[in-house]
């Protein structure tokens, strides 16, 4: 065991840090808006200006060929100097892994650069009116079009983060009408201008316009977009699910840097005699903290060559549940002022609450827990 | 980074765990409960053989650990903690104390009552003033632990006057970091033996005719419980790493892993209670041996309010 970061890691942390402290902008609008998107554009391909955007990708798509650990010392530096949220994330997180595993080099080349230069902008298409915890039950369809050699895809995707600005949706669709529930799924890559798309955005709690709905009528899909084998779209979904339960979503550089910022509130705000404010921010300091170090483990593991599988569902409800009560605690910390707070806290509050829910719900994550990790019966 | 144990450090923790499963099955840690002194009859002097006793003269806290938690997690009723983490380090003499000829139980300030002070051959006592060394002393017996395998006692010196000093204040510092941290280690343990016992419970208990545990609120009970262990036992393994390697923020790290193993452990005993149903509020089913255990431990060598507050001192 050896729980000290080498001189080269150093170096890296050293090197994120000037950087960013030099160039993270302050006060950007909400990037879930269609002004504020735009703002955050500027910011992503300044970042890939300086080879920040997907710092972990190999040189040729954009990235540093950084190691897990590495990502996760930039993540650290990135939110401890208080950079924005990553408006990009979709694609750079969810997508740019499945395409890593299953894309042919033909889409690599094509996809990869174009999404880390923030050019093509990616949205998730799974979630359905009737498909949200039960994602298997999805029912917009790809029908075969061989003369055109490709598919055709019709029906709804909603709850698509972004979706009115993004330009590109990855989408799991029913290509096999035979097949029921996980079978017979195709995994499509889909322009949101191509013909017959429509996107109509509308509010998220906070009233940002930063969900979509997306209809698609008879869309055409050549089959260079199919990502990975046809009517195996779910096993190919399901390597971006872990991705995004797991720490490269939600890195504990965010939930370590939210403990600090709670900790100079509490300096600012609170009776320093009240010994249960006290003990609930050094509780949320003490989690973040456990969160940095079982990371830390699990990539000691992923490095030594395992899979990561269904733990990564105990790190989704345990980053999403320390969210919100780090944010409650700071509503609190804040007293009636929490009501027209402008510092952030109350729409990070909104936000944080979004987390128990999106990315499978903690519902099915427990159940998962349950299931595939301590081993209990499904029936 | 590199945070994963040696193959030495595992292949000791299963040669412990082969030894404790042979030897101190649930029937054993409930005879400590009615025998004369709260232990077990032979494993001590088979611990004794092992070199478990006199591992810390050589190995490390880090080398440790493992140990410890197996330890909690057969619920061993002997003071583990006390005599080869704390005491064995800093005896004069460790020889007898190294094969169980001896026992050593400690009385640091901070840990609460003694345990195992009954049976005791030696005590360590310290406090912020230094460590000393009692060999002539007096045990005054305390209102009964609720687990009833820990003999409760306060120890005094007698004889002669005081004991002899053998360390000063950093010394006792490291000493009481050095049992918080074993406590924490055993209280991991625990919470994974009342997890595997209530995942098996509820996998062979049928209602419904179907098992109990393929109920979802049975499943997020202990969904729970298996997240607090998680993420409970690195700070504990990384606590560890410190002590051994004298990081100047050690203390701080032990509280974090003590506060969350303590919490772990009081959850887990809570939902293991609960998804076993009225079994486990019975006296002779066995689930109540570990969670008072938990209980114990989780109280003393200073409870998660205790270690948070010490947390807090570092960072607020």
């Amino acid at each position: 065991m050896d729980l000290t970061f080498a001189p080269e890691e150093e170096a890296f942390r050293a090197e994120c840090r000037a950087w960013l402290e030099a160039n993270v902008p302050r006060g950007l609008p909400s990037g879930d808006t269609r002004d504020g998107f735009g703002v955050h554009l500027e910011w992503e391909r300044a970042l890939y200006g300086a080879r920040y955007a997907v710092v972990s990708w190999p040189e040729e798509y954009g990235g540093r060929g950084a190691s897990a650990m590495e990502w996760l010392i930039f993540e650290e530096e990135y939110y401890r100097v208080g950079g924005p949220q990553r408006v990009t994330q979709n694609g750079i997180f969810l997508l740019a892994p499945t395409v890593f595993e299953f894309g042919t080099q033909e889409q690599k080349d094509r996809i990869l650069p174009r999404m880390a230069a923030a050019e093509d902008l990616w949205c998730q298409g799974w979630s359905e009116p009737n498909a949200g915890s039960d994602l298997a039950g999805i029912q917009s369809k790809a029908v075969r079009d061989d003369a055109g050699g490709g598919w055709r895809l019709s029906g709804q995707k909603t709850w698509t983060t972004r979706g009115a600005f993004c330009t590109h949706l990855f989408g799991l669709f029913r290509s096999d009408p035979e097949a029921e529930r996980h079978r017979g799924l195709t995994y499509f890559l889909v322009p949101l201008d191509a013909p017959g798309m429509t996107v109509r955005g509308f509010g998220r709690l906070d009233g940002d316009e930063g969900f979509a709905e997306v209809f698609l009528d008879d869309v055409f899909v050549p089959d260079t977009d199919v990502l990975g084998e046809v009517h195996q779209g779910w096993g190919v979904a399901m390597a971006t699910t872990s991705s995004e339960r797991g720490l490269t979503l939600r890195s504990p550089g965010r939930f370590t840097a939210t403990a600090a910022r709670l900790i100079e509130l509490r300096r600012e705000r609170a009776d320093p005699h009240d010994t249960r404010l006290r003990d609930a921010v050094i509780r949320a300091w003490t989690d973040a903290e456990a969160y940095r170090w079982q990371t830390f483990l699990t990539v000691t593991r992923m490095s030594a060559g395992e899979q990561l599988g269904a733990e990564s569902s105990m790190t989704k409800v345990f980053w999403s549940d320390l969210d919100v009560r780090m944010h409650e605690l700071a509503l609190e910390l804040l007293g009636a002022d929490a009501e027209h707070d402008d510092s952030g806290w109350m729409k990070g509050y909104q936000f944080a609450l979004s987390g128990p829910i999106y990315a499978g719900t903690n519902e099915i994550q427990r159940n998962v827990i349950a299931e595939r990790v301590l081993g209990l019966p499904r029936k | 980074m590199q945070f994963a144990f040696t193959d030495d450090q595992l292949a000791f923790r299963d040669a412990v765990r082969d030894l404790l499963a042979r030897e101190c099955p649930p029937s054993v840690v409930r005879d400590a409960w009615t025998n004369k002194h709260g232990r077990t009859d032979t494993l001590w002097t088979r611990l004794g053989e092992m070199g478990v006793l006199g591992a810390a003269l050589e190995l490390t806290d880090l080398d440790l650990v493992l140990v410890f938690e197996e330890s909690g997690y057969f619920a061993v009723p002997e003071p583990i903690v006390e005599h080869v983490a704390v005491a064995v380090p800093l005896l004069p003499e460790p020889t007898r104390a190294a094969t169980g000829a001896i026992t050593a139980v400690t009385s640091l300030e901070g840990q609460g009552a003694v345990a195992y002070g009954n049976s005791a051959d030696v005590v360590v006592a310290g406090s912020d003033a230094g460590v000393e060394l009692l060999e002539a002393f007096e045990v005054t017996t305390l209102p009964n632990s609720v687990d009833g395998s820990r003999r409760l006692g306060q120890v005094s010196s007698s004889g002669t006057g005081s004991g002899v000093q053998i360390g000063d204040r950093d010394v006792f510092r490291r000493a009481f970091d050095r049992g918080a941290l074993g406590t924490a280690a055993q209280l991991i343990g625990l919470t994974r033996r009342m997890l595997d016992m209530t995942v098996a419970y509820v996998s062979d208990r049928n209602q419904f005719g179907v098992p109990v545990g393929s109920f979802q609120a049975v499943k997020h009970h202990l969904a729970d419980a298996r997240i607090a262990l998680e993420f409970a036992r690195p700070l504990v393994y990384r606590a560890a790493w410190s002590m051994s390697e004298e990081d100047p923020d050690a203390s701080v790290h032990v509280s974090m892993a003590k506060a969350a193993a303590g919490d772990a452990a009081n959850l887990t005993a809570a939902k293991a209670l609960q998804c076993h149903g009225a079994i486990g509020y019975s006296y002779e089913y066995d689930l109540h041996l570990f969670m008072k255990r938990a209980w114990a431990l989780a109280a003393a060598w200073g409870d998660a309010s205790w270690h948070r507050s010490r947390v807090g001192r570092a960072i607020l």
